[in-house]
Order: C-alpha cells, then sequence, then structure tokens
C-alpha cells in the first residue's frame, strides 16, 4: 500500500484531480483489494479473534458455541503447568542451537559452495533436496534411520562402539531432534546466504585483497557485514519456524518419551484433539500467536529497521 | 511466513467454526423416503482394522451390501488406532460424524451423544438386541437407549512366547504378580528381552495400572474413583508402586520409549520376530503379531492378568474391551441397515471362525477356532466383573492424563504419589 501512494503516479498526477475521477479511482482499488481482503478477514483475521474468544472458555469443542465462560482461567492453568513450561525451555534451547550452531553451519557450506569446484551445481542441488522433502516424510524416514534395534544410524556406530537410543532417550531426545532439524533446514538457510553472498559485487572483494586482506579478513569485514540482512532474515525465519514446530515432533516422538521433546504445537494438538479442551488448546494457540507477533515487532524495529527502511513498521518512512 | 502459525491457528478454529448447526446433511443426496425407486446414498464407514483377516473381511462385507442394496456406495476410511481416534475427535469437534463409525463405547461415544452426533438406533434395533450377549451390548447403552452394535468383545492379557518360556526354565504361567516378577527376572537372566512395550504411544502402558489397580484396589473401588475422582487413596498408589517395581527390573525392549505399536519395529513385531517373550495386549494381538512380523504360530500362548498377593480385586474381573459400530445422528436409514448386517449371525460368524473377532452374538462361541482366542472367550464369558479401557470410559482429557501419568512412572520421570494427583486432579477439573 505504501508504494502506491508513493509510486511515481502519484506524482505525477495533477494536483487536484476531477471529484468524478478521484471517485472511480477509489472504486477501482476497492474492486481490486476486495478478494484479497475478504480473503484475509475470513482466514486470517476472523480465526485470530475466534481463537482469542474461545480461549476465554471451558470447552470441549462439541455442539456450536462455548457458554462455559472462565476469563483467564486457562492462561492461569498454562502458565502454572510444568509441560507449558518445559515447552518454552525447548523452544529456548531449539533457538539458541539453530542460531548457534545451524546458522554458522549454512553460512560456511554457502561460502564453501561460492568457490568454483567442481560439481558445486551437484552440491547446491543435494544440499537442497532434504528442503523439499515434507516434513512428514522427513519424519518416517529418520525414524527409520534412527531406530534403536537396527537403525542405520546404530549399525554404523556400532562399528565404533557407540551406539544410542536416539529418540526413546529423554537425554538424547533433543539432540537427535535437532539434528534433523538441521539435515532439513541448513539447505534452506545455505541457499539463503548463497543469494546473499551473489548480490555482494565481486569488485569489493577484489579490492579488499588487493590491499592484502587475508581470506579471513575478507570474510570477517567485506562479507560478513554485506551478509548482513541475509542473515537477519535468516535467523528471523529460523526462530519463528522454532516457535511452531510441530510436524516433525509429531512423528519423530509424539512429544515423548514423557514429554522430554514437546513443543507449544503439540501440547496444543494434545489438548485439543486429543483430551478434547478446546477452550485450553485455543489459549496455547493464543500464546504462541501473541509470541511470534511479539518477536516479530521487535526483532523487525530493533534488529531489522535499516534492512526494513521505508516498510510497514516504520509507517511508511514518517518518523 | 507467517502462514504456518495461521494454519494452526485455523487448525483449532475449524473446530470452533463448524458448531452443532448440522446443515452438513446435504452432503447426502435424500435419503429414501417410503416406496419407489430408493434414491442413491453413500455411505461413509471409518474403521480401524488396518490388519488381516479383517481388513479384507469388511471390504467383502461393504461389497455384499452394495450388491443387496444397488442404491447404496460405501465409502470406507481405515486408519490405524491413534490416527482414527484424531481423525474422528476432529470431525466430531465440527459437528458432524461419519454415516457409520467403529466405536469403543464408554465415556467418548457418551461425549459424541451429548452432542447430539449419534442416532439413538433403540427403536431399529430393538427386534436383534435379544441376539446379542449382554457383555458385549452394555458399552454402548446408556440409560436404557442404544447408540451401537458391537462386532467384537474381549480382554486383555498377557500373551507370550512358550519356546522363550521354555528357555528361561519357566514350567507354568505365572499365578501371582509375585510369580510374574519372578519369572521376568529368570527371563532376563536367561538373556531374553521379557516384555515388549510401544512407550511411544502410551495406551499400551495404561493396561498395567488399570489391571494392577483393579487387582489391587478391586473393581468397585476403581469405578468409585471415576465418580469421586480421586485416584489418592494407597491402593492406588500401590498400584503404582508396582508398575514402578516392574519398570525397575528394565524388562523392555531396548529403546520402548520412542517404540510404536503396529509399526515395523514395534511392540507386536518384537514379539512376533521372538525379541522378547511377553506382551499386555486385547485380542486383537495374535492378528497385528502376524501382520506385523514372522509370526510365532503355536509358540503363542496365552494367560490372564495374576493375582496380586493381598488385593481386594477378584481374579476373575476382566479389562478390556470390544469395538461397536454406531451411526452419525444425519445418516440415512441405510446406515442402520449396514450396522444390522455387518451384526447378523451369518455374516458376523465368519469374522469369528477367521479369528479377527470374538462373540458377540448368543450361540457363536463355538465358532471360535485358535486356542488362545478360545481362552480368551472362556475367561469372558465367566468374568466376574468387567472394566472397560480407561482411555475410552473415562472423559477424554482424564483417559488421556492416565495414559501420559503411567508412561511418566514407566520413565521414571513422576513418582506413584505425583500420578494420582494428576489424574486426580483432571477428573475434577472435568
Amino acid at each position: 500500500m505504501t508504494t502506491l501512494t508513493r509510486g511515481p503516479e502519484a506524482v505525477t498526477l495533477p494536483a487536484p484531480a476531477p471529484a468524478g475521477r478521484g471517485r472511480g479511482r477509489a472504486v477501482t482499488i476497492a474492486l481490486f483489494l476486495l478478494p484479497a481482503l475478504v480473503l484475509f478477514l475470513l482466514l486470517v483475521v476472523a480465526p485470530i479473534l475466534v481463537a482469542g474468544y474461545a480461549s476465554a472458555f471451558k470447552w470441549n469443542g462439541f455442539g456450536g458455541l462455548p457458554t462455559d465462560f472462565v476469563g483467564l482461567d486457562n492462561f492461569t492453568r498454562l502458565f502454572s503447568s510444568d509441560i507449558f513450561a518445559t515447552d518454552l525451555a525447548h523452544l529456548a534451547v531449539l533457538v539458541l542451537f539453530s542460531v548457534v550452531i545451524q546458522l554458522p553451519f549454512s553460512l560456511a557450506v554457502a561460502m564453501l559452495l561460492n568457490q568454483r569446484i567442481r560439481g558445486r551445481a551437484v552440491y547446491r542441488l543435494v544440499f537442497f533436496a532434504p528442503y523439499v522433502l515434507s516434513e512428514v516424510i522427513t519424519g518416517v524416514l529418520f525414524s527409520l534411520i534412527l531406530a534403536p534395534d537396527g537403525g542405520m544410524a546404530n549399525q554404523f556406530l556400532s562399528v565404533f562402539g557407540l551406539e544410542s537410543e536416539f529418540l526413546a532417550d529423554p537425554d538424547t531426545v533433543m539432540p537427535a531432534l535437532f539434528l534433523v532439524m538441521t539435515w532439513k533446514y541448513f539447505g534452506f538457510h545455505m541457499m539463503i546466504y548463497l543469494a546473499g553472498r551473489q548480490g555482494i559485487p565481486n569488485e569489493l572483494i577484489e579490492a579488499a585483497q588487493i590491499d592484502g586482506a587475508t581470506p579471513w579478513e575478507t570474510f570477517r569485514h567485506v562479507t560478513l557485514p554485506l551478509l548482513g540482512p541475509t542473515i537477519r532474515i535468516s535467523v528471523f525465519l529460523s526462530v519463528i519456524y522454532t516457535i511452531q514446530l510441530f510436524d516433525l515432533v509429531w512423528i519423530l516422538t509424539g512429544g515423548g518419551p514423557s514429554h522430554s521433546s514437546e513443543t507449544m504445537a503439540v501440547t496444543m494438538m494434545e489438548f485439543g484433539f486429543k483430551r478434547s479442551q478446546v477452550g485450553y488448546a485455543n489459549a496455547i494457540s493464543v500464546v504462541m500467536f501473541v509470541l511470534s507477533l511479539v518477536f516479530a515487532l521487535v526483532y523487525q524495529r530493533a534488529v531489522m529497521r535499516r534492512d526494513l527502511e521505508g516498510a510497514t513498521t516504520s509507517m511508511g518512512g514518517r518518523r | 511466513m507467517k502462514r504456518g502459525l495461521i494454519l494452526m491457528a485455523t487448525a483449532v478454529l475449524v473446530a470452533g467454526c463448524g458448531s452443532g448447526g448440522n446443515d452438513g446433511s446435504g452432503a447426502q443426496p435424500g435419503s429414501s423416503q417410503q416406496g419407489q425407486k430408493p434414491a442413491k446414498v453413500t455411505l461413509e464407514w471409518w474403521h480401524l482394522s488396518t490388519s488381516e483377516p479383517l481388513k479384507s473381511l469388511w471390504a467383502q462385507r461393504a461389497k455384499d451390501f452394495e450388491a443387496a442394496h444397488p442404491n447404496v456406495t460405501i465409502k470406507a476410511t481405515v486408519l490405524e488406532n491413534d490416527a482414527y481416534k484424531a481423525k474422528l475427535t476432529t470431525i466430531t469437534q465440527s459437528g458432524k460424524a461419519p454415516d457409520v463409525f467403529v466405536t469403543w463405547g464408554g465415556g467418548v461415544l457418551q461425549q459424541q451423544i451429548d452432542a447430539g452426533l449419534v442416532k439413538d438406533v433403540s427403536g431399529d434395533v430393538a427386534p436383534v438386541l435379544d441376539t446379542f450377549t449382554p457383555a458385549a451390548l452394555s458399552a454402548y447403552q446408556f440409560d436404557g437407549k442404544t447408540y451401537g452394535l458391537p462386532t467384537d468383545i474381549g480382554l486383555v492379557g498377557f500373551w507370550y512366547n512358550k519356546k522363550l518360556f521354555a528357555k528361561a526354565g519357566i514350567s507354568a504361567p505365572p499365578a501371582t504378580w509375585t510369580e510374574f516378577l519372578g519369572d521376568v527376572k529368570k527371563l532376563k537372566a536367561s538373556g531374553v528381552t521379557p516384555i515388549a512395550l510401544a512407550g511411544k504411544e502410551k495406551w499400551p502402558g495404561h493396561y498395567y495400572w488399570a489391571y494392577l489397580a483393579m487387582r489391587i484396589a478391586g473393581l468397585p473401588a476403581l469405578q468409585q474413583a471415576g465418580v469421586d475422582h480421586d485416584f489418592t487413596k494407597p491402593d492406588f498408589v500401590a498400584a503404582g508402586q508396582q508398575v514402578k517395581a516392574l519398570a525397575d527390573l528394565q524388562p523392555f525392549q531396548k529403546g520402548f520409549l520412542g517404540a510404536g505399536y503396529g509399526t515395523p519395529d514395534g511392540q507386536a513385531a518384537t514379539i512376533s520376530n521372538g525379541k522378547a517373550a511377553i506382551e499386555l495386549m486385547g485380542q486383537w494381538a495374535p492378528a497385528v503379531q502376524k501382520d506385523a512380523g514372522k509370526g510365532l504360530g503355536d509358540d503363542l500362548g496365552f494367560f490372564p492378568f495374576p493375582a496380586v498377593e493381598g488385593g481386594k480385586g477378584a481374579i476373575g474381573d476382566a479389562f478390556g474391551g470390544g469395538n461397536g459400530l454406531s451411526v452419525g445422528a444425519d445418516a440415512p436409514p441405510e446406515a442402520v441397515e449396514f450396522v444390522k448386517f455387518m451384526t447378523q449371525m451369518d455374516q458376523h460368524t465368519k469374522a469369528v471362525e477367521a479369528g479377527g473377532v470374538l462373540p458377540v452374538l448368543k450361540g457363536e462361541e463355538n465358532a471360535v477356532k485358535d486356542a488362545n482366542l478360545k481362552q480368551v472367550a472362556t475367561l469372558l464369558a465367566g468374568a466376574s466383573g468387567y472394566q472397560l479401557y480407561l482411555d475410552q470410559a473415562y472423559p477424554p482429557a482424564v483417559g488421556q492424563q492416565v495414559n501420559d501419568s503411567v508412561a511418566e512412572l514407566i520413565a521414571g520421570t513422576k513418582t506413584p504419589e505425583q500420578i494420582g494427583q494428576d489424574i486426580s486432579e483432571v477428573a475434577k477439573s472435568e
């Protein structure tokens, strides 16, 4: 919308447009906006409002609208629940791992594949391929690979006497889960970094090299700063994904053993669809929504401010 | 980038938007009103018999029914246990029910009935009601009304590998819990994994606690606890302690906390391939074992859950359940016909003969061919009391809490006292 009002035609139009034509223009805009707006209201805004409404009720999901109003009870119950506390802890761990291990790893691979090496197109394809697989297929695949008895991973590790129960052991389930997440998503982040790296003019790199910078110094002081916007958006995507993490966990562990790999979305599924406590599940979804929203806003304002100059969060440049 | 989140929010919300208004019946073109040519009808039929012999048998029954009623097309949706329960919950919360669906009866069916989703078939089935055994029928009757007809009834007990028992030097199945724990130790000493358990799915684990609670506290006390919402009494804690005593022997297969039930490396397959000696499971165990692995053949034996010394429960009290077919509130009349067709003597007996289900009709007992299943049928016929699976008997939230809590107890993250409190807390809030 901002681009519309600030677009060139807005500037070049004769200042006082005839009243009739202006109304015609408004009608045209409204007509073009309508389908998208209806879809947005129906599929985005309405569900959010209904979720907020339903989260204030004790409701099993059956029979019309909820009637048993409980105010903020669902939320107090949620915030005092051990399971929800573990969900948050798991979120923190996974975000930390993603940012500290997965993304730097993706970055390193991207930098390697930016070199002139034989068959780099093949490598790029192979590393990106897991991202194209559906989460369910990934989950089934890895539950076979990581099977404690006779799974591929253990057959390989047994050569070194290093067998593990992976997903079946509360102590190893989170690292194993993170491994699968990384396998699936590092290729995606690698692609983003590659694209970002290719947007950096080679002259800058060459200039640094002529000035006598070592490869590390070139990376540290030229490539990395110029990749800043790319890295910031990749961290953003990674965190938002982790807040909503569901399919992979559901297939691999179902949140177990005894809640040791449960995420908020898994808890929501458990309560909404297995226990028929839809009001409570809605409270969880509201918390997830607020968490994502707050993170998105704060992050965009604080970290991505310069990257998003002129976009919606800065109110069309009027600051 | 927020699409995932929105999808998720909608997922929960779809449940809300559906409402109980039920104008969805338009999906079925007009049901056959009196006389003339009956209109074309499609019956949605949901069941969970994913393994042989029932898988083929049920498909054949549907074809037979279509042949006898040319205006009817039966569309079957067949899902594995956990997926079936989740999908049924989702659709019922949206205010609809399949035309014909498999149910376990109990608290879950009750909740669906309260929501007005299940047809009261009392009138339609009155002529055939007498042909069923009362035990098989009881789970589908509430306040004198009938909401479904049974296709199967059985009980949970121990299925064991005779060869592995012999290897461990065990001559006879244990009659008491102490003997059972002793046998577990003997099996372990002989290098055999004593018990297979599907820790990921939770429901198989709850059988141990439920049976121990029945044996120690007694059936009336367990049923009273469901009414009082109090599972903290010493007898229930004692049941938890016995589960813990068993788990402390580390009797389960490697990686059992991540194991499924019917999956290629799950509980059934572990028994079927001779990698563990015992599983606690219902009457369908032999069928699923055959489907998931090599099968044990004549090496498979059965013994009832042993008595606990000093316990108040009778050894004859049985724990288990069956399956029945219920009809959606908006289903066409043909749906009820189909349910009756499925449970007719000549039709149903074929399933009993194939070893897929146990008798639900009077006089069907002789059709049971398998020696183990015969033992189950005999135990059932002589049962002094009967308790439906706790995760079906109680409302869903309480049932799932029992499953969760027992899983935590077995994994060692909660104590017997804590799980009693956890279950009571959820039961009180329902």
